[in-house]
């Protein structure tokens, strides 16, 4: 259902992306990164789009797109969620901020987005804001000092503010 | 516009004039860590108090009663993140920490209106609870010497006027109208500026370097991926002193003969790279970066690049892939990227503290950046302090500074009453220090020595409940996840690196296993390709070689002396204590525990599920967990 109301609208916006940036190879990085601020994600049609209008071989999109972290090829949640396991956070317990994010969002093993789209949980190494640790970040929000309790509130405050009221994730 | 050098001088003259009618300058810090904490909610509370009274515009302020203005001004990172958010209060240095923005009607009444300070807002020391009102006294920042970062905390780093003011752009007007290209190089091969981004590579040789190649094009490209994790100095600077960088790369394109310049910076630093987009922006309109700066005939841009999430890419030659829109993969060396680097082109590559020590050693000399540190490291060098330490944050020392100093001093020890354990230090390249380094001068050479790295400057402190094997386990974990796969030493045997380590935690690894491991990390060590391989093996080392009875403990007596490792968490009954009074043994749920009245009784730990029943019920406190 995504998909279909994004390929839309969506070759519209990539090319103003690819427009604006110029359709050198140099310039591929930066429009996937813009690319996916606009869907969240890279969906596949798009990447074989960007690869015919820029006469790069889609393999090298696909290479480049899959070989950093940043990128993903799936849908991501309106909230991505990001616990710092840097070395100072995972000193301060941040594993346990994080298993503290899996229960209440009720990811199930090898699950990172809720089934609604709404939030992504994943881990980062290190966000540099390590006085404040374990600290975490929702989309480009930082939130220091977290604890258990404090993540848990963080989500009920996300979740009243999406207007959710019975929360059947 | 500022055309040439006189142009320049008067608009910092200017600017001091400007700040002279300033009675008082309310700096509001805006780096990553206080706006978490939220200082952006205490900026607009002070500026919008401030606006309703009209003492923006004029107000009677000091004794003499003459009428001043007051500033009200986000600034950079201070450093002392833990405290945040920090407000500073000039020209006094009134240091306030953890502000709220209930806070900002007593900040403005008392300490603006009345000039008085507002005791519950000042910095209390934790042990001897003295309060300190500037921040120059305060121990966490009397050991400091802070040049890199002397502008962060106390300028706006989106006003482009305040560096002007305090000396901005001096140098590249200096460099521009006096020296030679050759000259440049000289001066920092003269004070000895080494890279500051792990490998302390001096900056003068390779800047010659790049001058010295044949071509048209050449390129100067700042490092700002700041991978390490546990090390923020980079983005502090970035983010609160912008134009430092910016100046830095102008003078080095000059010296070595670059137009073009790049700054690569992590996507997970988006204040940092907002900064900078603004700072190349107000350059730009100002005649600081583009066609014949200061009239001089010299021509240079910055192009700023987000990365994308891969921590190899921080490595030069996988930098300038990136930047090319490829893959970021090492490649072998030579060509060496002052030959063959962004394009292929002659390139100079430098970290972003590198940068930004370069305008005070040209407008200072070489000789006053000798003054500091030690002979083979001159200088100073930023660290990030975290971990079980008392006062994390961004600090800048001179090099040579002993971790005695740093940890205790300036981080004021280790909290909770608990023992120092070790610093991990440099990140995941890096290696781990113990109590017998306490003493050892900070600099590239003795920590080479000690099998350890400076890396970017990330320094994790541990206490006494940390587990070097896990710690160790940790940063194999990093390293693994993030080889890029190129060449096999790395790609395979960081892998089985970790999963001996990982076995090694659980309980499960054998005598056999401790010396494959250091085999493997030999290897890897030996047969990687880039400093991703050749150091993932070095916190596995440092560990093995310092910490080598914690391995043994895990292995041998399957037992976690820090009582990390969950799988190796174990009860046992001290026979000292035990009474037999058989309570443990009727409260376990899995007959774990054995033994005959009035004699010490045992766990099996085989069976023993780690409920932790028989701990609470013993009444002589005889079970030990551990
Ligand atoms: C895996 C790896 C990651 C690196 N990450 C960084 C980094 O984040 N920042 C940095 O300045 N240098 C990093 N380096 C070192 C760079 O390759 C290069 O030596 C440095 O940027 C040169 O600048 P300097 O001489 O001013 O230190 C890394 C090296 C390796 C092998
Ligand atoms: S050492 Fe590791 S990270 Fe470096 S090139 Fe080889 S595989 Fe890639
Ligand atoms: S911890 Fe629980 S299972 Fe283990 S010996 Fe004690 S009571 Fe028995
Ligand atoms: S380690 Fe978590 S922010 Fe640096």
């Amino acid at each position: 259902m995504l998909a279909g109301t994004h390929s839309q609208r969506s070759f519209k916006r990539v090319n103003e992306i690819i427009k604006a940036n110029g359709n050198q190879k140099s310039a591929l990085i930066t429009i996937l990164q813009e690319v996916q601020e606009e869907y969240r994600y890279l969906p596949e049609e798009i990447l074989t789009y960007i690869a015919t209008v820029m006469g790069i071989s889609p393999s090298k999109v696909f290479g480049v797109a899959t070989f950093y972290e940043n990128f993903s090829l799936e849908p991501k949640g309106k909230y991505v969620i990001k616990v710092c396991d840097g070395t100072a956070c995972h000193v301060r317990k941040s594993r346990d901020i994080l298993k503290a994010l899996r229960k209440k969002l009720e990811l199930k093993e090898g699950q990172n987005t809720t089934k609604d789209l709404l939030f992504t949980l994943e881990t980062v190494s290190c966000l540099g804001a390590c006085g404040l640790a374990p600290v975490m970040v929702i989309n480009d929000k930082v939130y220091g000092k977290m604890t258990p309790d404090a993540v848990e509130k963080v989500i009920d405050d996300i979740i009243e503010s999406e207007g959710i009221v019975n929360d059947q994730r | 516009m500022i055309k040439d050098r006189g142009d320049l001088e008067r608009a910092a003259a200017a600017w001091r004039e400007e700040q002279k009618k300033c009675g008082l300058k309310v700096l509001i810090c805006a780096g990553t860590g206080c706006v978490a904490g939220g200082s952006m909610e205490v900026y607009r509370r002070i500026k919008e108090l401030v606006e309703a009274e009209g003492l923006n515009t004029l107000v009677d302020l000091d004794k003499h009663g003459d009428s001043k203005k007051i500033r009200v001004s986000p600034s950079g990172c201070h450093g002392f993140c833990e405290m945040g958010p920090i407000v500073r209060i000039e020209p006094k240095g009134i240091f306030y920490t953890k502000v709220k923005p209930e806070d900002a009607e007593d900040i403005v009444e008392i300490t603006l209106k009345k000039g008085e300070v507002i005791d519950r807002l000042l910095y209390r020391h934790p042990v001897t609870g003295e309060r300190y009102i500037e921040e120059e006294n305060m121990p966490f920042y009397k050991k400091q010497k802070r040049n890199v970062l002397k502008n962060c905390g106390r300028i706006n780093p989106e006003d482009i006027f305040e560096y002007i003011g305090n000396n901005g752009y001096h140098a590249l007007a200096k460099v521009l109208t006096e020296m030679t290209p050759e000259g440049v190089c000289q001066i920092i091969n003269k004070a000895n500026l080494r890279g500051r981004g792990g490998g302390g590579f001096p900056a003068g040789i390779k800047w010659d370097s790049v001058r010295k190649e044949n071509s048209e094009i050449k390129y100067v490209v700042c490092n700002g991926d700041e991978g390490d994790p546990g090390a923020f100095m980079d983005r502090s600077i970035m983010e609160g002193d912008p134009h430092r960088v910016l100046e830095g790369m102008l003078i080095a394109g000059y010296a070595s003969g670059a137009k073009e310049g790049y700054i690569y910076v992590r996507a997970e630093y988006p204040l940092a790279v907002k900064r900078l987009q603004k700072a190349v922006k107000q350059a730009r309109e100002h005649g600081l970066l583009g066609e014949n700066i200061l009239s001089t005939g010299f021509s240079f841009d910055i192009k700023i690049n987000k990365g994308a999430g891969a921590f190899v890419c921080g490595e030069g030659s996988a930098l300038t892939a990136s930047i090319e829109g490829n893959r970021g993969m090492p490649r072998t060396k030579p060509p060496r990227t002052v030959q063959a680097g962004l394009w292929g082109k002659p390139t100079l590559l430098n970290n972003v503290e590198t940068f930004a020590n370069v305008p005070d050693i040209i407008i200072n000399g070489a000789e006053w950046f000798l003054g500091m540190g030690t002979p083979n490291s001159p200088g100073t060098k930023a660290f990030a302090l975290t971990g079980n330490i008392v006062n994390t944050g961004l600090i800048e020392v001179p090099m040579g500074i002993t971790l005695r100093e740093i940890i205790y001093d300036i981080g004021g020890g280790i909290p909770g009453g608990k023992e120092f354990k070790a610093v991990q230090i440099g990140g995941p390249s890096g290696g781990c220090l113990t109590k017998k380094h306490m003493d050892l001068p900070l600099d590239f050479d003795s920590l080479e020595k000690a099998g350890a790295m400076i890396g970017s400057g990330g320094l994790v402190v541990m206490d006494e409940d940390a587990c070097m094997v896990e710690v160790a386990r940790f940063f194999m974990d990093f390293t693994q996840k993030e080889s890029c796969g190129k060449c096999v030493p790395c790609r395979e045997g960081t892998k089985r690196m970790l999963e001996i380590l990982e076995r090694i935690v659980s309980g499960n690894g054998t005598m056999e296993d401790i010396e494959l491991l250091e085999e493997l990390a030999i290897t890897v060590k030996t047969g990687s390709l880039c400093g991703l391989g050749k150091t993932a093996a070095n916190p596995v080392l440092t560990t093995l070689k310092y910490f080598g009875d914690e391995y043994l403990a895990h292995v041998k007596e399957k037992k976690c002396p820090a009582g990390v490792c969950r799988a190796l968490k174990g009860y046992s009954i001290d026979p000292e204590k035990c009474k037999g009074c058989s309570k443990c043994s009727k409260v376990c749920p899995v007959n774990a525990i054995t033994g005959k009245i009035k004699q010490a009784f045992t766990i099996d730990r085989e069976k023993c599920i780690k409920c932790g029943a028989c701990v609470s019920t013993c009444p002589f406190n005889a079970v030990e967990e551990g």
